[in-house]
């Protein structure tokens, strides 16, 4: 496969790892790298790349799992307009057995629930247009990488004149999250591995204030084994060599420093950003997406009633600590004691990018 | 939800795109992005093409690799 088995090279894997090795012998003082972004704690997960670094590098997971980051509230909505006769749900797959405060998706399903797992938002608005007599939502949970996607749909929407779709925004941006970690100051962080397809929207330039406030390299990343190692190792060297922490792309195939221009106008046309709940976090200002008044018609918390439970939290997930990068799975007291994969108890264990999924497919 | 593929343009018709990776074939939209022509390579995500492959720089990246393998 053209552009990805290049990436997979084993000779330019292990070459990187012996530069790795060299570097580290002369600083052997411990490294905490953070991955943001959960497709890249996945795609070390598979990769088995952990075990082959030397032991003084640590990699941290942290928050870039949007479905581990979606709050219970949004989920008990979500479970609520599913309730009504009127609405289909439509959704990514990942979503269907996250656990609210009392159902799921896929409890729901059961029950009668009319929900679709789509691939992409552009399936939500067919299904929109063949049953006109339906409100068709759909879930809108994601990062920068999938806001574009929803903007995109949301005025083609308009331009058609479909009146029984709309959306239920959950959207999150990445580098305010990344701000609250560093200014929680619960981690040592000496570097990001940035997420490269979120990168691949907003470019470099939104990372740089953690370079110049917060004093910490960045590489923006992509996800085939060579990419990651190779990002590990330009930190490295930033480090080792006191280079002053700046934020460079690995990714430079994908990654523009200007990101994606017509994808960023886009979403700044349909969305506005606002203050945003993070499961595990807590309120993170103006770190969410908000669809627009001129979109109103599109934006199912303005359309469509429903009365939502109160939240319950389920007092022994960790989901929390674990997304803030403070503990691992393996200080869970419910890890593969209670919850798994089939019957997931918080929203990281169900997530194909979460952490607890990751622990518990590929062992520590 | 970073999961997004390099995946080649095969076809084109107005918005859409028909792309292939190893011998699967999808349809995407390509409103995320300006000129786009038949045979480029595209990262594809949640069906939108998001960003053109930088053929370029993919090379870059893998020769400044196997250089540094050379050196070593």
């Amino acid at each position: 496969m053209r552009y990805i088995d290049e990436y997979r090279d084993p000779g330019l894997i292990q070459m990187l790892m012996t530069k790795i090795d060299h570097l580290q012998q002369h600083y052997p003082k411990e490294l905490f790298l953070m991955e943001v972004c959960g497709t890249h704690t996945m795609a070390i997960f598979r990769s088995g790349l952990r075990n082959l670094l030397p032991k003084n590098i640590r990699l941290l997971s942290g928050p870039g799992c949007p479905v581990c980051v979606t709050p219970n509230h949004y989920l008990d909505k979500a479970i609520a307009y599913t309730r009504r006769d009127d609405v289909i749900i439509t959704t990514f797959g990942d979503m269907i057995k996250v656990p609210g405060s009392s159902s799921s998706l896929e409890k729901e399903k059961g029950r009668g629930g009319d929900i679709r797992v789509v691939y992409s938002v552009m399936d939500a608005l067919k299904i929109a247009q063949e049953y006109p007599g339906k409100n068709i939502i759909f879930l809108g949970i994601g990062f920068e990488t999938t806001a574009p996607t929803l903007a995109a749909t949301i005025k083609m929407a308009k331009e058609k004149n479909i009146q029984n779709f709309s959306v239920f925004s959950g959207h999150k941006l990445i580098p305010p999250a990344m701000q609250a970690l560093v200014g929680a100051k619960e981690l040592h962080i000496d570097g990001f591995i940035c997420p490269g397809h979120v990168s691949t929207i907003i470019g470099g330039r939104p990372y740089g204030f953690i370079a110049r406030e917060y004093k910490i390299p960045c590489v923006v990343a992509g996800f085939e084994p060579l990419d990651i190692v190779q990002a590990i190792f330009m930190l490295i060297q930033q480090i080792v060599n006191q280079d002053p922490p700046s934020v460079r792309i690995q990714y430079t195939r994908s990654v523009k420093e200007e990101g994606n221009p017509k994808a960023l106008d886009l979403m700044e046309e349909v969305f506005e950003i606002k203050d945003s709940e993070w499961r595990g976090i807590g309120d993170i200002p103006e770190s969410g997406l908000k669809i627009r008044g001129n979109f109103s018609s599109f934006d199912a918390e303005v359309n469509i009633e429903v009365e939502v439970e109160d939240t319950k939290e389920n007092k022994g997930c960790i989901c929390g600590p674990i997304l803030r990068g403070i503990k691992t799975p393996l200080d869970c007291k419910l890890f593969k004691k209670g919850c798994s994969p089939e019957n997931p108890i918080g929203a990281c264990m169900v997530s194909s990018e979460g952490t607890c999924a990751a622990y518990f497919k590929y062992g520590d | 939800m970073c999961l997004a593929v390099p995946m080649r343009v095969i076809e084109i018709k107005d918005n859409e795109a028909v792309v292939e990776l190893g011998g699967l074939k999808q349809k995407i939209n390509l409103g995320l992005l300006e000129k786009i022509d038949v045979g480029d390579y595209v990262i594809v995500h949640a069906g939108f093409a998001i960003q053109k492959l930088d053929e370029e720089e993919a090379e870059k990246t893998l020769s400044f690799l196997r250089e540094m393998a050379e050196k070593l």
